[in-house]
């Protein structure tokens, strides 16, 4: 089982952008995928410095990917995702049906956590198309992923996401804009005030959602690391490592500690406490709400 | 008031039946066409009391055939592999009703439909997430998908954009409750009770809903946690995660959408002239009243712009619909940009 880095979600500054994906190349995920999947009107990173991020991390022995944006309303974002399809030179991971036409028949490509692949019958037509990794929704429990796994087409690796806030829904409305009394059109960009999304509570002070632009989160960080092993005995070849703006090298080390069995889950839940933003949850990995946390018992 | 040139072919009205009395209703009123579901979680409104069984399918059928109306089935959440036959008897049972068409979301589903019922209309469920023409024509290269209902998230430039790009037939919501995020990829409601549209066919359920009064107000919880609480006498709206009120620092506000509901009639002109083939009406959960009065009103719109080409002003017909939108105030929703 390999670790991946999921696409960045939030808006930050473009040094910091660039420090982070420095310390990743030498970094333990073996894959890192690149782009900015949430809001068409994010600009620090330019498509060329994509690009240039994607050559370094090659260089440094990683397998790049590049994303595509999951919710593509204009024809300026269509025009944006068919570039990323026709990059020339990293694999990309559709987040959109229309990303997965354009890909379709022209080699590997990933389905992406967007794409609502909930069954092996749907899972074998996007092989039949050239998908060769997906990544499972969130929402799908272990007992679905097993079956899934189970059902898949040889070539086909499965993906899970591991850590961090759970991208839960997408809008064409901006709530970080919302809060701050602007419309999306001239939202100037207060997202990048929130490195790890606007987290809400309830009236009652409980952590709730976390507002990311045109993107809604849970304010808890989601986790598999207890699970690992789990996960691991299921078939599934890659974990992903949702970027936070704090800790993620450490997040990283401890999955792969995990992995490697030097660090027990209790140990490592613990210490993942430190590390997060928020609380943790994994309710969607046993089919209970996804806030829920349950202690693993493997 | 919005001139626009005659248009070329006819807009069909599309009605909700959550059951038999609001699918009469909605064919006495002059829907072109009404959708139903099976009374289970392989569509969209999988709520206790509500859809149809066998029994009653047949007759909703044979009603509306009799009248001249089509019945368009919802089979539009997403099945998986320990219950993929649900799903796909679901197809079988459409076809032998004598269903016009099956509206459907997950690609396995439509493979199955295609492959076993040639012969079977399919229309892209508002549950596939198709916000754009290259999505819609892909769907249309690998399953024939004759028709895409849009997600509630387009501006009105960008639905025309759809439609010039694809010979798929394009149905759009003209009316009911507004989902503020894109259908299909919402999780807001499992994240909270374990259950949500994609996988169970509902949207924070009502067995997870709880109405708590106390002195100073009631509150609505979901799960447990507090959704809004109500000042005596304030509005109380059903506690979906998006409509709730929730604390940024010391702000206490509606972070993602005040409670509304949408009504586009007055864009019906423009929707005609772009070619719009079918105007979706919301609301399978609500009444047959409900049913009946939406459905005379935006059928009466539809023949008014169909004829004259413009819609008039009707004081009676706008207090009508007022009435029937839960005390919500309306909006053009997303395809007004600013709502944006």
């Amino acid at each position: 089982m390999k670790l991946s880095l999921g696409p960045l979600l939030y808006y930050w500054p473009r040094a910091a952008v660039l420090t982070f994906y420095e310390q990743i190349a030498l970094s333990a995920v073996s894959t890192v995928y690149l782009g900015e999947i949430v809001c068409s009107r994010r600009h620090e990173l330019r498509r060329t410095d994509w690009l240039d991020l994607a050559r370094d991390l090659a260089a440094a022995g990683k397998e790049v990917v590049l994303s595509t944006p999951v919710l593509i309303e204009s024809e300026s974002d269509l025009k944006a995702m068919r570039r990323v399809v026709d990059n020339g030179s990293c694999a990309v991971e559709a987040n959109d049906m229309g990303a997965v036409r354009l890909l379709s028949g022209k080699g590997r490509f990933i389905a992406g956590p967007h794409l609502n692949v909930y069954n092996p019958h749907t899972l074998a037509f996007l092989a039949g198309l050239g998908a060769q990794r997906w990544v499972a929704p969130v929402e799908m429990t272990r007992d679905m992923l097993a079956d899934m796994v189970k059902a898949a087409p040889a070539e086909m690796e499965t993906e899970v996401f591991g850590y961090g806030r759970l991208p839960l829904a997408h809008s064409a409305r901006c709530f970080t804009a919302r809060r701050n009394n602007l419309p999306k059109d001239d939202c100037r960009f207060t997202c990048m005030e929130h490195p790890d999304g606007l987290a809400l509570d309830t009236r009652e002070g409980e952590p709730f959602i976390a507002l990311n632009g045109v993107q809604t989160q849970s304010a808890l960080v989601h986790t598999l690391c207890t699970e690992l092993n789990a996960v691991e005995q299921m078939g599934v070849g890659v974990v992903r490592i949702s970027p936070q703006s704090k800790f993620t090298l450490q997040v990283i080390k401890l999955f792969a500690a995990r992995m490697e069995g030097v660090v027990s889950p209790a140990e490592a839940a613990t210490e993942l406490e430190g590390l997060a933003p928020a609380p943790l949850c994994n309710g969607y990995w046993y089919g209970k709400p996804g806030h829920d946390l349950i202690e693993a018992r493997s | 008031m919005n001139t626009v040139s005659m248009p070329g072919r006819r807009i069909q009205l599309v009605c909700p039946a959550g059951n038999l009395p609001s699918l009469r209703a909605a064919v006495d009123g002059g829907a072109d066409a009404v959708y139903m579901g099976l009374r289970d979680n392989t569509n969209a409104r999988a709520f206790g009391g509500l859809n149809f069984d066998l029994k009653s399918a047949r007759e909703g059928v044979q009603y509306a055939h009799a009248h001249g109306a089509k019945v368009l089935m919802a089979i539009n959440t997403y099945p998986q592999a320990a219950t993929w036959t649900r799903w796909t008897d679901a197809i079988d049972t459409a076809v032998t009703l004598g269903i016009d068409a099956v509206i459907v979301a997950d690609p396995g589903l439509m493979a199955y439909a295609r492959k076993r019922h040639p012969g079977l209309r399919l229309h892209l469920s508002v549950q596939g997430s198709a916000t754009n023409y290259e999505a819609i024509n892909f769907y249309r290269e690998h399953f024939d998908v004759q028709r895409a209902v849009l997600p509630r998230v387009l501006s009105l430039e960008q639905v025309e954009q759809v439609v010039r790009n694809t010979p798929v037939e394009i149905e759009v919501f003209g009316f009911g409750s507004l989902c503020v995020m894109v259908e299909g990829r919402c999780a807001l409601s499992s994240y909270v009770t374990g259950e949500a549209p994609n996988l169970a066919g509902v949207c924070s359920p009502a067995k997870a809903v709880r109405w708590e009064p106390h002195a100073d107000g009631l509150e609505a919880r979901l799960d447990g946690m507090l959704i809004d609480k109500y000042a005596p006498g304030e509005h109380a709206a059903y506690p979906t995660v998006c409509k709730g009120r929730f604390k940024a620092g010391d702000d206490v506000y509606y972070a993602i959408e005040e409670p509304a509901s949408l009504n586009a009639m007055e864009l019906l002109p423009r929707l005609v002239a772009m070619g719009i083939a079918a105007i979706k009406i919301e609301g399978r959960q609500r009444s047959p009243s409900y049913v009946a009065t939406v459905t005379r009103v935006w059928r009466a719109a539809i023949d008014e712009v169909q004829r004259t080409g413009t819609i008039a002003p009707h004081p009676e017909c706008e207090h009508a619909l007022r009435r029937v939108a839960e005390g919500q105030t309306h909006t053009l929703g997303a395809y007004h940009r600013p709502w944006k």
